[in-house]
């Protein structure tokens, strides 16, 4: 039984956990590949490549719900492993990733805030990871897209870059929360306004299908967390460099 | 399904059965199953990765037209007041339906919320909170307001079967004023955003005043509409047309399933499709299914042999019982998703669990429809020896 099971795995790998914490972060990532077709875009990030190619600077901030944290491991959550990743490719570049954590609230209600994040933050490029709230809320899909259009709208008047992160896979709550309405509200944004889609749902749901991660599993303990937003932000990292063209600029 | 099956139906005796109704609602019934359970390699089979309308479309119009036949008989026979009991005792069996399934449904989720602590999912498994509040939270499903995914068929349902007297006093009175006046309240229903809200937040996730359309639509071609229209049906451009639609749709959703393709559309033309609301039935995914209908009943006439082929048997008999089916094939989807989500294994193993979890649920599916014929087969046997009126859900589609 997969209970019993990831009980056991859990427990294994709590126990390993207290001697390798500190090594974690430094240790050989998970063997998450992600298809290159779900790291494509075709959307640029003008802004980005600009100002690291004439300040040499990167300023991130990451708007998203509870899903963009780890509870008590802030450090190992994807925004972080974001910067550690860009940091490493990006060696002559100053970047700067900060979270805005807004939990529990709506697509509607984040892009509301935005006008005074921008203010306070100035930022490059606002990673904004949406939909969740919405989808448990079932907010109407089309108010939900309307809400994610007006926050896109706002932050690109401003001369942001924007990327859209949308919801988890999370198969086991499949029966209560309906996700594909907000997942294509999404996707028509991100077409319309021509800004990146960075699929968190189909890359989590490949790794579930490959066998990299058992989302499944009842209580796999915070490790396997880690490994996820580990995997997640190396993904991250590799969608913005690719999206803004950087590898090109760094090079040069 | 509209066309030919009219001009013989409507004085058709009991035996006389439309077979390619029951055929594509029995279909329809195996393609939510198989739909609801998680992606597998069966779900490629299912319509809606090829086209914009899926299996609950044929199933809402093929119970609006065997409603209109069952329920409008009755009306003609026995006057509106007998023919309005019948049907509100119809909408009374599919509630005690759907309450049946919102009790399994709380049981799963219990469970999965008693048992489940994966740190990943803090925020998702939020959701489960609804269980905090009990009361509140049964007396909502009992108003139909509250509503887990996939159970939302049964409550559109109810409500248009509570509808249906009104609907066919307004049929015979004029058909055609009737499906005007249906397709003025789509109208309205997308120009001003008419919803019924659930709780605790959001709409309905089948809008019944869009979704009327279909049953009105269906109930408008059991009442002569598609014997009327069959001379648009046979049309050669009629057949071009759905033809050329269809394969367009179909392109479209390529672009949905093959990441290579995404980009594969003119911008202009996404700016205007998107999205296609499925809530709210979008006109794009009504035409599809009328493209879908028009060609099916081109290619598939009434007296095709194939349809008492014993191979077909199980699919029509499953149309022929469709609330039982229906309500057995969400519990298969509740008692698949758990058996998938309990069951440990690799991806080999898993796909293969997958394909028998499916073809499982078709088979008890089908021996339950088989079962459930057979009882009532002989019940009716043994009513009409004791000279009471028969069974009168066998004269023509149970919903």
């Amino acid at each position: 039984m997969r209970s019993s099971s990831g009980a056991i795995l859990g427990l294994a790998l709590l126990a390993g956990l207290c001697t390798a914490a500190a090594a974690f972060a430094e240790e050989t990532p998970q063997a998450c590949e992600v298809a290159a077709s779900l790291l494509a875009s075709d959307s640029p990030l003008p802004k980005v490549t600009q100002a690291v190619k004439d300040a040499h600077s990167l300023n991130i901030v990451v708007a998203g719900s509870r899903s963009s944290t780890i509870p008590s491991a802030e450090a190992n959550a994807y925004p972080a492993r974001l910067l550690a990743y860009l940091k490493e490719r990006l060696s002559s570049v100053t970047v700067n990733v900060s979270v805005e954590l807004q939990i529990k609230k709506t697509a509607a209600e984040v892009a509301a805030g935005f006008v005074k994040l921008l203010q306070d933050k100035r930022p490059t490029l606002v990673i904004w990871q949406t939909g969740t709230v919405d989808a448990m809320r079932s907010v109407d899909p089309e108010d939900f897209r309307a809400a994610v259009d007006e926050g896109v709208a706002t932050l690109q008047k401003a001369g942001t870059d924007v990327i859209l992160i949308n919801l988890q896979y999370s198969p086991r709550t499949e029966s209560v929360i309906s996700a594909p309405p907000y997942l294509d509200n999404l996707r028509v944004v991100a077409q319309q306004y021509d800004v990146p889609l960075f699929d968190r749902f189909a890359i989590m749901q490949q790794w579930n299908d490959s066998g990299d991660f058992d989302f499944f599993s009842a209580s796999p303990g915070l490790d396997l967390v880690k490994r996820v937003h580990d995997c997640l932000g190396r993904a991250l990292s590799k969608f913005v460099i690719d999206a803004a063209h950087l590898e090109a600029t760094q090079q040069n | 399904m509209p066309i030919g099956l009219v001009p013989t139906v409507s004085s058709a005796p009991v035996s006389g059965r439309e077979l390619r109704l029951d055929l594509f609602r029995g279909l329809a019934l195996w393609l939510i199953y198989v739909d609801h359970l998680p992606a597998n390699l069966l779900t490629w089979l299912t319509i809606r990765n090829y086209g914009f309308s899926d299996a609950t479309e044929i199933f809402i119009f093929i119970s609006g037209y065997t409603a209109a036949f069952v329920y409008g008989r009755a009306m003609r026979d026995a006057g509106f007041v007998v023919a309005t009991a019948r049907i509100l005792r119809r909408a009374w069996q599919i509630y005690v339906a759907h309450v049946f399934l919102f009790t399994i449904f709380l049981a799963e989720i219990s469970y999965v919320a008693t048992s489940f602590d994966n740190p990943l999912y803090t925020e998702e498994m939020g959701i489960l909170d609804f269980l905090k509040q009990p009361d509140i939270t049964i007396v909502q499903a009992l108003l139909l307001r509250f509503r887990p995914v996939n159970m939302d068929v049964l409550p559109l349902y109810i409500v248009l079967m509570l509808f249906l007297p009104l609907i066919l006093l307004l049929m015979r009175w004029k058909a055609d004023i009737t499906l005007a006046l249906s397709v003025l309240l789509y109208a309205i229903t997308l120009q001003y955003d008419l919803h019924l809200s659930a709780y605790p937040s959001g709409v309905w996730a089948f809008n019944p005043f869009a979704w009327q359309l279909l049953f009105v639509f269906g109930a408008w071609c059991a009442q002569g509409g598609a014997q009327r229209m069959s001379r648009i049906l046979s049309s050669r451009i009629t057949l071009w047309l759905s033809l050329a639609y269809l394969l367009a749709a179909f392109y479209v959703t390529l672009t949905w399933n093959i990441t290579l393709m995404n980009n594969w559309l003119p911008r202009w033309l996404e700016q205007w499709m998107y999205p296609i609301s499925k809530t709210d039935l979008d006109v794009l995914r009504f035409a599809h299914f009328l493209a879908l209908a028009a060609v099916t009943v081109r290619f598939l006439r009434k007296d095709w042999p194939g349809l008492k082929s014993p191979w077909l048997r199980p699919l029509i008999l499953c149309g022929q019982h469709s609330l039982e089916i229906f309500c057995i094939g969400v519990f298969l989807a509740f008692a698949g998703h758990f058996v998938l989500a309990e069951v440990a294994g690799g991806a080999v193993f898993h796909t293969v669990l997958h394909a028998f979890v499916s073809g499982a649920g078709i088979l008890i599916m089908s021996g339950a429809a088989w079962l459930i014929s057979w009882y009532k087969h002989s019940a009716d046997k043994s009513a009409r020896t004791k000279g009471t009126i028969g069974n009168a859900d066998l004269a023509g589609g149970s919903l």
